[in-house]
This record gives structure tokens, C-alpha cells and sequence, in this order.
């Protein structure tokens, strides 16, 4: 992909977050941004990309100006790439201490609240809404998976 | 640790994902509204091209022409009495639906909300009957509603409706019916898009005869009878009420020019439909003549409107021939007569006297023609030509006619939007009305000794916004607007602090089952159908993009090229490259064959082999304004225009279009299509024929079986404060 090409798809992504069509974006939405142009930072990452292109005086907003370079190196030098299937898959199961291939409602929620870089507590349900079995008030984490690699393709 | 990091950075990347397509999403669905709206700008200025250049070359072509602009407007009460004479109108005794009898009791109100529940429909009889009344008691009103909340505890506020009559009912499950404790105040839009607007219409006009005192409703752009017609308000009466449907559209404009402009909330806040500008004057907005404004769509250009307002004023009927109000050339007048064209002062509608003074004046430049051939001099054919009355007593018994500047100062309150940067500036997506800035809105809150503002007109995926420092709050009601789980809609609530309190919802019970990508693919899929629509709308102008960018005619184009082409053709401005993934699948090596690109696209729009594609891409991507005009030809709502009118419109609306189709084709179709051969054609079946008529008019009614099923239960909400 030329160079040009890349400036404009970050640029495309950029403007469907700038309300105002003054080349600037709440800062809240870089997360967003970067995470849809393909690139998978957590969020320590992510922080630390923002400090990069935030205003000497944080004003709330970030300008395309610096964003756009910045983002065009992360791209160039394929920075964050996405996690492959079978790592998220290992992921899991290291969770699941019992080996049973699924994971009880409540250990999810454990440990997505309270480790790592915790969820909010709307981000516990939206993933909880669709991963949960409601059957057996279980994740079938493989299943889980599979469909949501479908989806992302 | 690391484990739980991994997956949660998976996650919040999917979500991300989802998100970016949620706005994208939204962002197609919004350009290509505001496309549509532009589409009626361009409309009427069809209708000034019509007026400037039409040459009527037969008695029928002129009397057509004048036909369509000379709707007779209901004058006087002796006129009106006769057309409200709904005790003609039977009730036979078959009828189940709901009855309606006057002094309107709040039981009536209720039952009437049961019975639209129960997917009634109220008689034609009672319709007519609750819009005389709902006429008389608007016809009392100010311009500028003035209420308390020392009256009753609260007000609350909504915003746009549009037809959607799950979203009025679930308002009064979960907020309250209206009662002298509990005020109302609508804020217009009403009507158009969804399929409940008369039923919407009966429901507010009833309660606000049972409890005038804290039922109010503002005027919204929608409640328009020149936009109802394309907005399917229009096809909904005449669908329902197949007899007296005409007579209740009649009636409709004379009770939509009555309804208030704003209503004022202690002397503090102030709710419009739209917005303001910074010429938005509450005096002059208090002391203009409200219902002289039948409608606000204008359709000539801005910068002559002035100064033809005064020439007009001060021409006579029979005007000299030197002053620039004249038609242009094509009425053949002799050179020294220096005429030139003109487009018609502003307010299009509410001069139809207008226009029919301009026919009638053409009539009299050819007699003055003739008359000038013979040797008789201008002025003395003012003295010979009696036929008009003298300009001052058209005026006194002239209910059209408001001037200009309070023409604007309407079109602003209804049309305006806000925006983030400072100033005012007109706002070319919707063709009236402005943008105003922060400093605008400042300017007036301090002007008028105001707190804030509540307006509608604008879908918000929250259903409500609020900008300019919080001091403009936006309140829209419709909840899934363009689709289902488009959006939530919501009402806001102020007590004695006049502090807003918001509630949320979302009228169908569906979308809370869905998961977050369910809902976000639903909205998307429609979304993207839209998109494809238009794109093979265009398909002749893309070809034409695609080629320039493939000269070595390899008929492959880079995805980036194809990004650049779709949009210089579009101008939808739309995020194409992120969109691209979606439409279009198949590439090798990161090249696109366009040509199979484009034929994909016709397979999934063309349904007729017989039709050649370009004519049907005509029709696609003209199909709104074509249902427009037929609707406006058959100004007697019977559903038919003859051949002959058919003909005329299409001549005149391909050339002004530049439309390179041969008159052949289109007879020739429309021959196929009139089955009982009587030369006339159905329009809604012509439509129908090339699925102009939106699909959508199909699906609702499988959803609407649906929802018949989940009714009982169809609303739950998530009220938020």
C-alpha cells in the first residue's frame, strides 16, 4: 500500500470523528480511531501514543496534524498487529484453572474487572451479553471465539 | 495478568471496530437524507425553471401549467363552513372504530388512543370533525405560546414524531397521559416517513381540545402540505381515506397554518422546531400574520427575492411592459420591451396569486401582442383591459402575501440547525433556514432574557444533544428513525427549576435482544442497501469516473482510485476508504475490475429485463422527485394522470434535466402499464412497476404483522436520567 493511500485512509477515519470538520477529534475517540485502522495496542499502549501527539498543554482534543504522521509510522512498521487465534484461544484457557473448556460468568467477570486493565462495568455486560450461554451461564470460550472471528471477517 | 491483558485488548479492539461502523453507518444514512433534501431544492427549482421558460403553446398546455400552481386556497369562513360539513358524512353501521362526539371529554382522548392501539381507524366523519374544531381553537392562539409551570407541576417536552405512533403511545405508557397536572408540548414534525401520521394527528389534536390549557404543539417544517407530498404524509390520507381523503388534506393546510411558531416556558425557555438565526426577532415573530404562511419551501433563488418583493409590490396588475418583472422572451415580446427573465418572489406558495397573476399576466402580454399589432398603444391597453382587479384590492382581500422579511423569520424558526462554530450562515443541506453558531444562540438568550432553548429537527442517535455550552438542547422522539436500532429517542422533562431532566427510549422490543453487533449489522445492512442503491444510480457517471482513471484500458482500477472516483461522482462525503471493505468484495491483487464491479450492483436493483438499464438508472436516481411531481399533477388525489399530462411533465422534466431519453421509451412504458387501457395511468402502480416506491413501503408490512404480535409487550424502555 503507497504511502499516499495510507495517509488517506487514516485520514478518512480520522473525519468520521471530527464533528466540528476542523481537522480535530476529542481525545476520548484516538482509541477508537487507531484500534479500526487494524492496530491492536492495550491500553498502557494506548496512552502512550496519545502523550505522543497531545497538544504541549492538553486541551482535550487531538489535531490531525500530528496524529497523521504519527500514525502513519505505527502503520509502516506494523506496530500492534492484531492477535492471532490461537494465542487468544491459549489466553483463555490459562484462565481456565479447572481445564473444563468453558468459563463460569463469575470468573470471567473476575478477572476481566479486576485484572489486567479492567473493564468498565458496561463493557463487562456488553461482552457478557454475547458470550454468555444463557443455558448454562457459561462461556463456551472456543465457541465465543469462532463466532467472533466469523465476524470480524 | 498477561492472559487477562491479551483478552481484553482483543476486545476493546472489536469494540472499536463496531463503533467506527456504527458512525459510519450513521453517517451514510444522514448524507443521504440531507441528498434527498437537496433533491427538493432542486425540485423547485424545476418549478422556476417551468415559469421562466414554459412556453404554453396550447390552451391545454396553459391551463395545465396554471393548474398546477393555482390551487384554490379555502378563503373565507362561508367556504370553509361548507368543506367541514362533516355531518354529511355517514357513519355506517359496520363501523368499529372508535366514535368521537363534541364537547370532547378526556375519556374520548383516551379511547382513541386505545383504539389506534388496536390498529383502528378513526372515520373519516370524526377526522374532519376533530380538525374543525382543532382550526377553531388554534385560530386563538399566539404566534408565541406563552406557558407557566406554576399550572402544573411539570412540562414535558418532545421533539419529532414522525408518524411513528409506537413512539407517541409508549411516551404516554411510560411518562403519563396529559392531564392538568401532567403538560405537554410537542414541537412539531408530527407527520411524514412513518405510517401513523393521521392517528398521530387525531391523538394530539384531541387532547389538546380537552385540556387546552397544558397541551401545546409548535409547527414543524413538516407540517406542510408542499412536503407532505413527498414525504408520503400525503399518500398515507389519500391511502386511508380513499373518499374523503382530499377534503381532510384541504382542511390539514388550513389547520397547519395556524399552529403556533414557539412556545415559551416561564419567559425562560424557548422551543422552536428548528432553531434560530441572527436575525430571529420575537417581536416581529409575535406580530406577524401566521397562517398566511401556507408553507415555507421557497423555490427561487435568494439574492433576487428582495428586490422583486418591491418591484412586485409596486407593479399593477397589468404591468408596464418596461418594468423587469416580466416574463422572458419566449412570450415573443418585441425587443424594446427589454424584458428579462425573472424568477417569482419568494414565497411561492403563499403567493399563488401570485403565479396566477404571472400566467394571467402572460395571457395579457400576448394580448398585448396582438393588440400592439394592431396599433393600439400599452397604455392605452391599461384602460381596455379590465379583466384583473386593481392591485389595492387584491391585497385587502389578499390572504396570501406576507412580506419577505417575515416569511424568513418563520423559515428560520422551523428549518435552522445549530452548529459548533460561531456565526450564521445558510444552511445549504436543507435549502432554508440557516446554521447558527454558539455566539448566535448567546446573542438571543441575552436579547430575550432567555435560558436556554429547546428545538427538534435533527435525529440523534441518543435522542437528545445538547451544544453551544449546553445552552441549546436538541429532542427527538422518533426511536429507530432509519432503522430499527438506528437510534434511541427521548423527552425532557422541567419543573419550577426549569431544570432538564431526559428520558430514553427505544420503542421495539427487538432491539434489547440483540447484542451490540447484532444491532450495530441490522443498521449497517440497511444502511449499506441504501449506499448501493445510489451508487448504481450513478452507474454511467462512475463508469465515466473509473475509465479516466484507467487509460491503458486494462479495466482495472487501484482500490485507492476507486475511492477518489465513487466520491467525485457521490459528494456524499462519506469515509469511503473505510467503507470500502463492504462494498466491494472481490479484488485481485489489489485491483478492482470495475466493469463486473458495476453489473453486480444492476443485478441486485434490476427486476425488469425488458427495461435497459440506463433508463431505469434515470428513474432511480430522479425517482423522488418524479413521485413528487406526479402527486402535485394530480391535484385531485384520485391516484391517475392522464397520458397527455404524463407526457408534458416528462418532456419538460428531461430537458430541464438534461435527460437524454427518448420520449419513445417512457410512452412506451407507460403504455404497458395502463392495463385498462383509458389513458390513464395509475401512479402508484407505475411506481410500483420499476419499485420506485421504497421498499421499505413492503417491509413495513411484514414488520408491521410482527409488531401486531409483540404489541402487549412492544415497550420497554431504558429510561435514563
Amino acid at each position: 500500500m503507497g504511502l499516499q493511500e495510507i495517509q488517506k485512509k487514516i485520514k478518512d477515519a480520522f473525519e468520521v470523528f471530527d464533528h466540528e470538520s476542523n481537522d480535530t477529534v476529542d481525545v476520548r475517540e484516538i482509541g477508537t480511531i487507531i484500534r479500526s485502522l487494524g492496530c491492536c495496542p492495550s491500553e498502557g499502549e494506548l496512552h502512550d501514543l496519545i502523550a505522543e501527539v497531545e497538544e504541549e498543554e492538553p486541551t482535550g482534543y487531538i489535531r490531525l496534524e500530528k496524529f497523521l504522521p504519527m500514525m502513519v509510522k505505527v502503520l509502516l512498521e506494523r506496530r500492534y498487529r492484531p492477535i492471532p487465534e490461537d494465542l487468544l484461544l491459549q489466553a483463555f484457557e490459562v484462565l481456565d484453572a479447572a481445564k473444563e473448556g468453558f468459563l463460569t460468568k463469575e470468573e470471567l467477570m473476575k478477572y476481566m474487572t479486576e485484572e489486567g486493565e479492567p473493564f468498565t462495568q458496561e463493557e463487562m455486560e456488553e461482552m457478557l451479553s454475547a458470550a454468555l450461554d444463557p443455558e448454562t451461564n457459561t462461556i463456551q470460550y472456543r465457541d465465543y471465539l469462532a463466532m467472533m472471528v466469523i465476524d470480524e471477517n | 495478568f498477561k492472559a487477562a491483558v491479551l483478552i481484553q485488548r482483543w476486545y476493546r479492539r472489536y469494540i472499536a471496530r463496531l463503533e467506527m461502523r456504527r458512525r459510519c453507518t450513521w453517517s451514510i444514512f444522514q448524507s443521504i437524507e440531507y441528498a434527498g433534501q437537496q433533491d427538493q431544492v432542486k425540485l423547485h427549482d424545476f418549478f422556476s425553471y417551468l415559469v421562466d421558460h414554459f412556453t404554453p403553446s396550447s390552451h391545454n398546455e396553459r391551463d395545465f401549467l396554471s393548474c398546477m400552481f393555482t390551487e384554490k386556497r379555502l378563503l373565507k369562513d362561508p367556504e370553509m363552513e361548507k368543506y367541514c360539513d362533516y355531518e354529511s358524512i355517514e357513519v355506517p353501521d359496520y363501523y368499529t372504530g372508535p366514535h368521537v362526539s363534541f364537547p370532547l371529554l378526556p375519556d374520548h382522548a383516551t379511547a382513541l388512543v386505545e383504539a389506534f392501539k388496536q390498529k383502528k381507524q378513526l372515520h373519516a366523519r370524526y377526522v374532519v370533525n376533530i380538525l374543525h374544531e382543532a382550526r377553531n381553537h388554534l385560530i386563538q392562539l399566539p404566534n408565541i405560546n406563552r406557558i407557566s409551570t406554576c399550572y402544573s407541576e411539570e412540562i414535558t417536552v418532545c421533539g419529532d414524531l414522525h408518524g411513528q405512533l409506537d413512539d407517541l403511545i409508549f411516551i404516554f405508557y411510560k411518562n403519563g397521559l396529559p392531564s392538568p397536572e401532567r403538560s405537554y408540548v410537542f414541537n412539531g414534525d408530527f407527520v411524514d416517513r412513518g405510517k401513523g401520521s393521521i392517528e398521530i394527528l387525531m391523538i394530539l389534536f384531541a387532547f389538546m381540545l380537552v385540556y387546552p390549557k397544558e397541551f401545546h404543539l409548535n409547527r414543524g417544517n413538516h407540517e406542510d402540505h408542499i412536503v407532505n407530498l413527498r414525504y408520503g404524509f400525503t399518500k398515507e390520507v389519500m391511502h386511508k381515506y380513499k373518499v374523503h381523503g382530499k377534503k381532510i388534506l384541504k382542511m390539514l393546510q388550513e389547520v397547519f397554518c395556524w399552529l403556533p411558531l414557539a412556545t415559551l416556558i416561564d419567559g425562560k425557555v424557548l422551543i422552536i422546531h428548528g432553531g434560530i438565526s441572527d436575525k430571529t426577532n420575537l417581536e416581529l415573530l409575535e406580530k406577524l400574520e401566521r397562517h398566511k404562511i401556507i408553507s415555507t419551501m421557497k423555490y427561487t433563488k435568494k439574492p433576487e427575492k428582495e428586490k422583486l418583493v418591491e418591484e412586485s409590490r409596486s407593479s399593477s396588475p397589468w404591468f408596464p411592459l418596461k418594468s423587469r418583472s416580466v416574463p422572458s422572451s419566449p412570450l415573443r415580446l418585441s425587443p424594446q420591451k427589454g424584458s428579462r427573465s425573472a424568477s417569482i418572489p419568494c414565497s411561492f406558495i403563499p403567493n399563488r396569486k401570485e403565479i396566477s397573476k404571472r400566467v394571467r399576466k402572460s395571457v395579457q402580454l400576448e394580448l398585448e401582442k396582438c393588440r400592439q399589432q394592431v396599433g393600439v398603444s400599452e397604455f392605452k391597453v391599461q384602460e381596455e383591459l379590465p379583466l384583473l382587479p386593481p392591485e389595492s384590492e387584491l391585497d385587502s382581500c389578499d390572504l396570501e402575501g406576507v412580506n419577505y422579511e417575515e416569511w424568513k423569520q418563520v423559515a428560520d424558526i422551523l428549518w435552522s440547525d445549530p452548529m459548533p462554530q460561531e456565526g450564521c450562515k445558510a444552511n445549504t443541506a436543507r435549502g432554508e433556514g440557516c446554521y447558527f453558531g454558539p455566539n448566535v444562540t448567546e446573542q438571543m438568550l441575552q436579547r430575550h432574557n432567555l435560558q436556554f432553548l429547546i428545538r427538534s429537527h435533527e435525529c440523534k442517535p441518543e435522542g437528545y444533544e445538547f451544544c453551544h455550552n449546553r445552552k441549546v438542547l436538541t429532542i427527538f422522539s422518533a426511536s429507530n428513525y432509519y432503522e430499527v436500532g438506528s437510534n434511541r429517542g427521548a423527552y425532557v422533562k422541567l419543573g419550577r427549576d426549569l431544570i432538564p431532566h431526559i428520558v430514553q427510549y427505544q420503542a421495539n422490543r427487538a432491539t434489547h435482544t440483540l447484542t451490540m453487533r447484532q444491532r450495530i449489522s441490522r443498521v449497517e445492512e440497511s444502511a449499506l442497501r441504501a449506499l448501493r442503491e445510489k451508487l448504481f444510480a450513478h452507474s454511467s457517471s462512475l463508469l465515466g469516473a473509473f475509465k479516466s482513471y484507467d487509460l491503458d484500458g486494462t479495466n482495472f482500477i487501484t482500490l485507492s482510485d476507486w475511492s477518489a472516483a465513487v466520491e467525485s461522482v457521490l459528494h456524499l462525503g462519506l469515509p469511503w476508504r473505510v467503507l470500502r471493505p463492504q462494498l466491494v468484495t472481490h479484488t485481485t491483487n489489489n485491483m478492482l475490475e470495475y466493469k463486473s464491479w458495476l453489473n453486480d450492483l444492476a443485478k441486485e436493483q434490476l427486476s425488469h429485463e425488458n427495461i435497459q438499464s440506463s433508463l431505469l438508472e434515470v428513474l432511480y436516481r430522479n425517482r423522488s422527485n418524479l413521485e413528487t411531481i406526479f402527486r402535485i399533477i394530480d391535484s385531485d388525489h384520485s391516484g391517475l394522470i392522464s397520458f397527455d399530462e404524463f407526457r408534458q411533465i416528462w418532456k419538460l422534466f428531461s430537458s430541464h434535466m438534461n435527460i437524454d431519453i427518448s420520449d419513445e421509451s417512457i410512452c412506451d412504458l407507460a403504455r404497458s402499464i395502463d392495463f385498462n387501457k383509458d389513458g390513464n395511468i395509475d401512479i402508484n402502480e407505475f411506481l410500483e412497476a420499476f419499485r420506485l416506491v421504497e421498499q421499505s413501503y413492503l417491509e413495513d408490512k411484514d414488520s408491521e404483522l410482527k409488531t401486531s404480535e409483540t404489541s402487549d409487550s412492544s415497550c420497554s424502555s431504558q429510561g435514563i436520567h
